[in-house]
C-alpha cells in the first residue's frame, strides 16, 4: 500500500501503525539476511515504543502529521542522534551523534519513524554499495547482482519491501543510481533545497539528500517534509519555506501541459543496448504527447573527469577530521607522534576506495597542480552550467537512461575501476551544475529494471514529478516489490 | 664584520586578535565566553567539527572586522569569502582552519591600509597588507612543559572563536617602532569596543625579522607587545652575532620563551608548508554591500588620531602628552573628566602621564579595577596650586589617593599635612641653618645661585614641608642684611 494511502488508514486508527509494523519486520525477517539493505535497525519493542509515545503526545494533532506513522529507512550517512551513523566505515563503526540532521527532525516532526539505517558505498564513495566496510548490499532483483549505490541500502529496503520510504544522498548520482538499479523512484533535489545540516560530507558542493519511494506521490511527499530552507546550512536557498510538492504535482497533472522535451543523443548511444531500447521505448511513451527533439551534450568524459576532481579535492578536505581524537575509530596514542597515530587511524579506519580518493584529492589541491586539475574543473563546470542554461531556454526538462549500464553483478566492477567511474557520466551533470535530477524505473530487461532519468532546470521539482506520475500511468510502474 | 651594526633590519608582524566582545563564536551560536571555564563545556557539534556539521557566519563578527578595516585605512573587499586552510592537528578538530586568503580567486575581508606612528617625534607609516577572519583552534594543555607532560589534554572551549589576523608589510625597522605600532594598533582596536586586548590569550603576535640580505625568521606566539620588543631585541643580537662570524641565518621559526628571555628554534622552514587551500564549499561568497560599509563608517567611535587632534587643539596640549593619554584610554578618559573641573591641561596631563601613571605600575593596579573618584586628582591639584601643599606633598599624597582612597581635603586637614607658612617660625629656622652652615651663607653671599644649597638645607629641617617660596624670601631678605652691614 503506497504511503499516501498508509497515513489515511493510520489516522483513522493510530493502533493500525502497530499491525503495520508487524507486518514489516516480519518481511525484514524474511528477506534482510538475502540482501542486507541495513547497517542498523531498530529493534521491534524499541519502535514500538516510540509509536506508542509519538500517538500520546500528538493526541490532537494527528491529522496535520504528513508522515505519521510511517517508518523511513535513512542512508547510514544521515546523523541520527543516539542512533550508530557509520557511513559505512570502520572510521565510524561506534560513532553516535548527539545530533539529528535537520531532514530527521523534519521527518520526526512530521510523525515519522527512523526505521533503520541503510547500507551505502563507505563515506558514499562508490556506484555499487560494495565498497562498504561491512559488506555488500544485494540487488534484490537478482541478488547475484550490485543494487547500485552509494545509496544501495536505500534502494534494497524499499524494492523488498523492507521500508515504505527511504533517504539517500547524491553526490554525483547515488540516488539515481541504486534506484534505477532496483526499479524505484529516486530524486536528487536541486543543490540548496533540502538542508545538507548533519549530512556527513562526500563533496560539500554537490551533495543533496533526496527522497526514494516505490511511486511517484510518495515521492513528492517526502520531498515535501525535508524541503525548505535552514538556517543551520548557508547553501541552503533562503526563499523556498515550505512546498507541497503533491499538489503541485497534482496542479500539473491535471493540466497537463505540453513540455518540450530534449533527448541527450550522446547519453543515449552510450548505452548497452538492453538499456537503449528500453529508454527508448519510454521516451516514445512521453514524446507521443510531449514535443521532443534530439540535444546534443558533447565532453561528456571530460565531465566525468572534472566531477571526479572536484568530489575527490573535495572529499580529502571533508574526510581530514576523522583523527581518532574525538570520536569513531579509537587507537592508543601512547608514545607516538601525532602524525603516527593519525596516520594509523587513517590507515585502519578507512579502506581501499577512500584512502585512494582523500590521496588523489590532496594532490589535486596541492600546489602546483591545483590550477592544472582543480582550476580547470571549476571552469569546465562553468562551461556545462552554460551549456545547460542555454539547453533550459528551449526545453523543460531533459531525459536519458539513468545509467548505461543494467546492474553489474558482484565484484564484476573492481576488477575495471575506471568503467565504474564512466558508468556514472549520465548522473554527475546534474551536480556539478546543481540542478534537480529525477530516477524513474520504466521496464525490465531480463528480470533487471532499467530507470530514465529526466533533469529539468533549478527549483523545477514539480516538472520531474509530473513527468513521472504520467508514465507511471502508463508503464504501471508502481508499488512493485522484488521478491529476493 | 664592523659593517653589520648598520645593516638594515626589516620586521614584519601578523598580529591575531580575538574579538572578544562578540557573544558567540564566529561559526556557531556557543558561547565565546570561555575563559575560566571548564575545560570543553563550550563547545557544540559544530565547533567540536562533529561530522555532519555546517558552518554559519557571525554576522556581528564580520562587521566588526569592517570596522577594523575601516579603523586601519584599508581596502574592503566587495566579497566574504572563506578557504579551508589545512593542516593536521588536534587542537583543529576539523583538520582545517576556515580562514580566508589573499591570491587569484581568493579575497581577504581587507587589504593594503596603514597605521600612522610617531618614533622620535617623526612621523611614520605602516602597511597594513591584509586582514583575514579566522577561528581559533582549541588549546592543548600539558601538564609542566610540552617536554615533559606525559599526557596531552585538548580544551576546545577556544575552538571557533573569532579572530582577526592583522598581517603589515615589512616596513618596521626596529623593536622599539614594533612596540609602538603595535601600542597604537591596540589602541584602535580599543577604541573600537571589538577586543580586550588585556585578557589572556586575546592578542598574539608572529614576528617575521630579517636583516637586508639575510635568511627571515619568524617568531611565533608571542603573547604581549612588551615581548615582542624583547624577543626582536634578543633576535637582533643573535642574528648579528652569527653575521659577524661569518654565518648564514636560517630561514626558520623559532619560539620565544619569556621566562628565559631566548628564542628557540622550533622548526626549519626550508619547505613552504602547502595548505592546500580551497574555497570552503560550506559558505558561498556573501556580499558585502556599500550601504554596511558606509552604515559602519558612520558609527565608528572617535578613534585614537582624531582624539590626539582634538586633545592639542581642546586643550593646548602637544602632541607627545596628547598621544600618551590617548594611547592609554582609560587615563584619556581620565584627564577629559578632570578636565571639567580643572583648567590647567597641560599641569593635569604631566601628573597623569609621569607620577600617576608610575604608581598605577608600581602598585600593579589593572586599570579597571581602579577605584578612584577623579575629583581627589582635582582637588590635589588645586590645593597645589594654592600653596597649601608643596610639590614634595603632592607627590606623596598621590599614591595614597590611588592605593588607599584617601580623600585629598580631609587628609590635609586631620593631619595637619600642610606647609609651613608661618613667617617667624620659617625665620628661625633659616637662622638656625645660618648658624650651623656659616660656609653656605658665605657661599651665597658671592655667588647668588648658591642660594638654593641653604632653601634646601630649610627644607631638610622641616621635613620638606616649608613653603620653598617664602623660604627663600627670608633668606634673601637675610643675605641681603648681612650685605648692608657688612660693606
Amino acid at each position: 500500500m503506497p504511503v499516501h494511502k498508509l497515513v489515511e488508514e493510520f489516522k483513522i486508527d493510530p493502533s493500525k501503525v502497530f499491525d503495520y509494523l508487524d507486518s514489516l519486520y516480519d518481511n525484514i525477517k524474511r528477506v534482510e539476511n538475502k540482501i542486507q539493505s541495513f547497517i542498523t535497525i531498530i529493534p521491534q519493542e524499541t519502535l514500538d515504543r516510540y509509536v506508542e509515545n509519538l500517538i500520546k503526545e500528538n493526541k490532537h494533532r494527528i491529522d496535520n502529521l504528513k508522515l505519521f506513522g510511517i517508518p523511513i529507512a535513512v542512508k547510514d550517512n544521515i546523523s541520527t542522534k543516539g542512533i550508530r551513523t557509520t557511513c559505512a566505515s570502520k572510521m565510524l563503526e561506534n560513532y553516535v551523534p548527539p545530533y539529528n540532521a535537520t531532514v530527521v527532525e523534519k521527518i520526526m516532526r512530521e510523525g515519522g519513524i527512523i526505521i533503520g539505517k541503510t547500507n551505502m558505498d563507505e563515506f558514499a564513495m562508490g556506484s555499487t554499495t560494495e565498497t562498504s566496510a561491512f559488506y555488500p548490499t544485494k540487488n534484490p532483483w537478482d541478488t547475484t547482482r550490485v543494487p547500485g549505490g552509494s545509496s544501495g541500502g536505500s534502494a534494497t529496503a524499499l524494492a523488498s519491501g523492507e521500508a515504505p520510504l527511504a533517504l539517500g544522498s547524491d553526490t554525483g548520482g547515488s540516488i539515481r543510481n541504486p534506484a534505477s538499479f532496483c526499479g524505484v523512484y529516486g530524486l536528487k533535489p536541486t543543490y540548496g533545497l533540502v538542508s545538507r545540516y548533519g549530512l556527513i560530507a562526500y563533496a560539500s558542493s554537490m551533495d543533496q539528500i533526496g527522497p526514494m519511494a516505490r511511486n511517484v506521490v510518495d515521492l513528492a511527499i517526502l520531498l515535501s517534509v525535508i524541503a525548505g530552507h535552514d538556517p543551520r546550512d548557508s547553501t541552503s536557498v533562503p526563499f523556498v519555506q515550505s512546498v507541497d510538492y503533491v499538489q503541485e504535482l497534482y496542479k500539473l497533472y491535471h493540466k497537463e501541459p505540453k513540455l518540450r522535451i530534449g533527448i541527450i543523443k550522446e547519453f543515449f548511444e552510450g548505452s548497452e543496448e538492453p538499456v537503449k531500447k528500453a529508454a527508448t521505448k519510454a521516451v516514445d511513451l512521453l514524446c507521443s504527447y510531449h514535443e521532443c527533439q534530439e540535444i546534443s551534450l558533447p565532453f561528456s568524459k571530460q565531465i566525468i573527469a572534472a566531477y571526479y576532481i572536484i568530489a575527490m579535492a573535495e572529499a580529502s578536505s571533508n574526510l581530514a577530521r576523522f583523527d581518532g581524537v574525538r570520536y569513531g575509530m579509537k587507537i592508543d596514542f601512547t608514545n607516538r607522534s601525532w602524525d603516527e597515530a593519525f596516520t594509523e587511524v587513517r590507515t585502519k579506519g578507512f579502506g581501499y576506495e577512500v584512502r585512494k580518493r582523500i590521496a588523489i584529492g590532496a594532490y589535486i589541491l596541492s600546489a602546483g597542480y591545483r590550477d592544472m586539475y582543480y582550476i580547470r574543473a571549476l571552469k569546465l563546470r562553468r562551461v556545462l552550467k552554460e551549456r545547460f542554461d542555454q539547453i533550459f531556454k528551449d526545453h523543460d526538462i531533459v531525459v536519458s537512461p539513468t545509467m548505461p549500464i543494467l546492474p553489474p553483478r558482484l565484484g564484476e566492477f573492481f576488477k575495471d575501476p575506471l568503467r565504474i567511474y564512466l558508468a556514472d557520466v549520465n548522473t554527475v551533470a546534474a551536480n556539478l551544475v546543481g540542478i534537480p535530477a529525477i530516477s524513474i524505473p520504466v521496464d525490465f530487461y531480463n528480470g533487471l529494471p532499467v530507470g530514465l532519468q529526466a533533469m529539468a532546470k533549478q527549483f523545477s521539482e514539480p516538472l520531474l514529478l509530473y513527468v513521472a506520475k504520467q508514465l507511471e500511468d502508463r508503464t504501471g510502474f508502481r508499488d512493485i516489490l522484488a521478491q529476493p | 664584520m664592523s659593517s653589520n651594526q648598520t645593516l638594515k633590519t626589516i620586521i614584519g608582524l601578523e598580529i591575531h586578535v580575538q574579538l572578544t566582545k562578540l557573544k558567540t563564536k564566529l561559526f556557531c551560536a556557543t558561547s565565546a565566553d570561555y575563559r575560566e571555564k571548564k575545560p570543553n563545556t563550550h563547545v557544540c557539534p559544530v565547533c567540536l567539527g562533529l561530522p555532519g556539521t555546517l558552518p554559519t557566519v557571525n554576522r556581528k563578527a564580520v562587521e566588526y572586522a569592517i570596522a577594523v578595516a575601516k579603523a586601519l585605512n584599508c581596502e574592503i573587499s566587495d566579497r566574504l569569502m572563506f578557504v579551508r586552510k589545512h593542516y593536521f592537528y588536534p587542537d583543529l578538530p576539523k583538520n582545517y582552519q576556515i580562514s580566508q586568503y589573499i591570491g587569484p580567486g581568493f579575497a581577504p575581508i581587507a587589504k593594503n591600509g596603514y597605521v600612522k606612528i610617531i618614533v622620535d617625534g617623526k612621523p611614520k607609516i605602516v602597511r597594513i597588507r591584509r586582514i583575514n577572519i579566522e577561528e581559533d583552534p582549541g588549546r592543548i594543555v600539558y601538564l609542566g612543559s610540552i617536554e615533559t607532560s606525559p599526557y596531552s589534554l585538548i580544551d576546545y572551549n577556544r575552538s571557533g572563536v573569532a579572530l582577526l589576523e592583522i598581517v603589515t608589510e615589512p616596513d618596521i625597522e626596529s623593536p622599539k617602532e614594533a612596540r609602538i605600532f603595535l601600542e597604537k594598533l591596540i589602541a584602535i582596536l580599543e577604541y573600537l569596543g571589538v577586543t580586550d586586548p588585556g585578557l589572556e590569550g586575546a592578542f598574539r603576535v608572529d614576528a617575521n625579522i630579517s636583516f637586508e640580505g639575510f635568511g627571515r625568521v619568524e617568531i611565533k606566539n608571542i603573547g604581549s607587545i612588551r615581548d615582542v620588543e624583547k624577543a626582536l631585541t634578543y633576535e637582533i643580537v643573535r642574528q648579528r652575532r652569527i653575521i659577524a662570524g661569518g654565518g648564514k641565518i636560517e630561514r626558520e621559526t623559532r619560539h620565544w620563551d619569556s621566562n628565559k628571555g631566548v628564542t628557540i628554534s622550533l622548526r626549519s622552514k626550508e619547505f613552504e608548508e602547502d595548505y592546500r587551500y580551497f574555497p570552503d564549499p560550506d559558505l558561498p561568497p556573501l556580499r558585502i554591500s556599500k550601504e554596511l560599509i558606509e552604515q559602519i563608517t558612520k558609527s565608528l567611535p572617535e578613534l585614537p588620531d582624531e582624539r590626539i587632534d582634538r586633545f592639542m587643539k581642546q586643550y593646548s596640549l602637544d602632541e607627545y602628552r596628547a598621544t600618551v593619554l590617548v594611547l592609554n584610554k582609560w587615563l584619556a578618559d581620565l584627564f577629559e573628566t578632570c578636565a571639567k573641573h580643572y583648567d590647567k591641561y597641560k599641569k593635569l596631563a604631566d601628573l597623569l602621564i609621569t607620577d600617576f601613571l608610575r604608581w598605577i605600575n608600581e602598585f600593579n593596579i589593572d586599570y579597571k579595577n581602579l577605584r578612584l573618584d577623579p575629583l581627589q586628582i582635582v582637588k590635589l591639584l588645586r590645593l597645589w596650586d594654592e600653596g597649601t601643599l608643596s610639590v614634595k606633598m603632592v607627590k606623596e599624597l598621590l599614591p595614597q589617593i590611588i592605593r588607599d582612597g584617601i580623600d585629598v581635603e580631609d587628609y590635609v586637614k586631620s593631619s595637619g599635612y600642610t606647609r609651613l607658612a608661618d613667617k617667624e617660625y620659617l625665620k628661625s629656622v633659616v637662622e638656625e641653618v645660618f648658624r650651623e652652615s656659616p660656609k653656605a651663607v658665605q657661599d651665597a653671599l658671592e655667588n647668588p645661585k648658591a642660594i638654593n644649597y641653604l632653601i634646601g638645607l630649610v627644607m631638610k629641617k622641616t621635613g620638606g614641608r616649608a613653603d620653598p617660596q617664602l623660604v627663600r624670601e627670608i633668606i634673601l631678605s637675610m643675605l641681603d642684611k648681612m650685605k648692608n652691614t657688612g660693606s
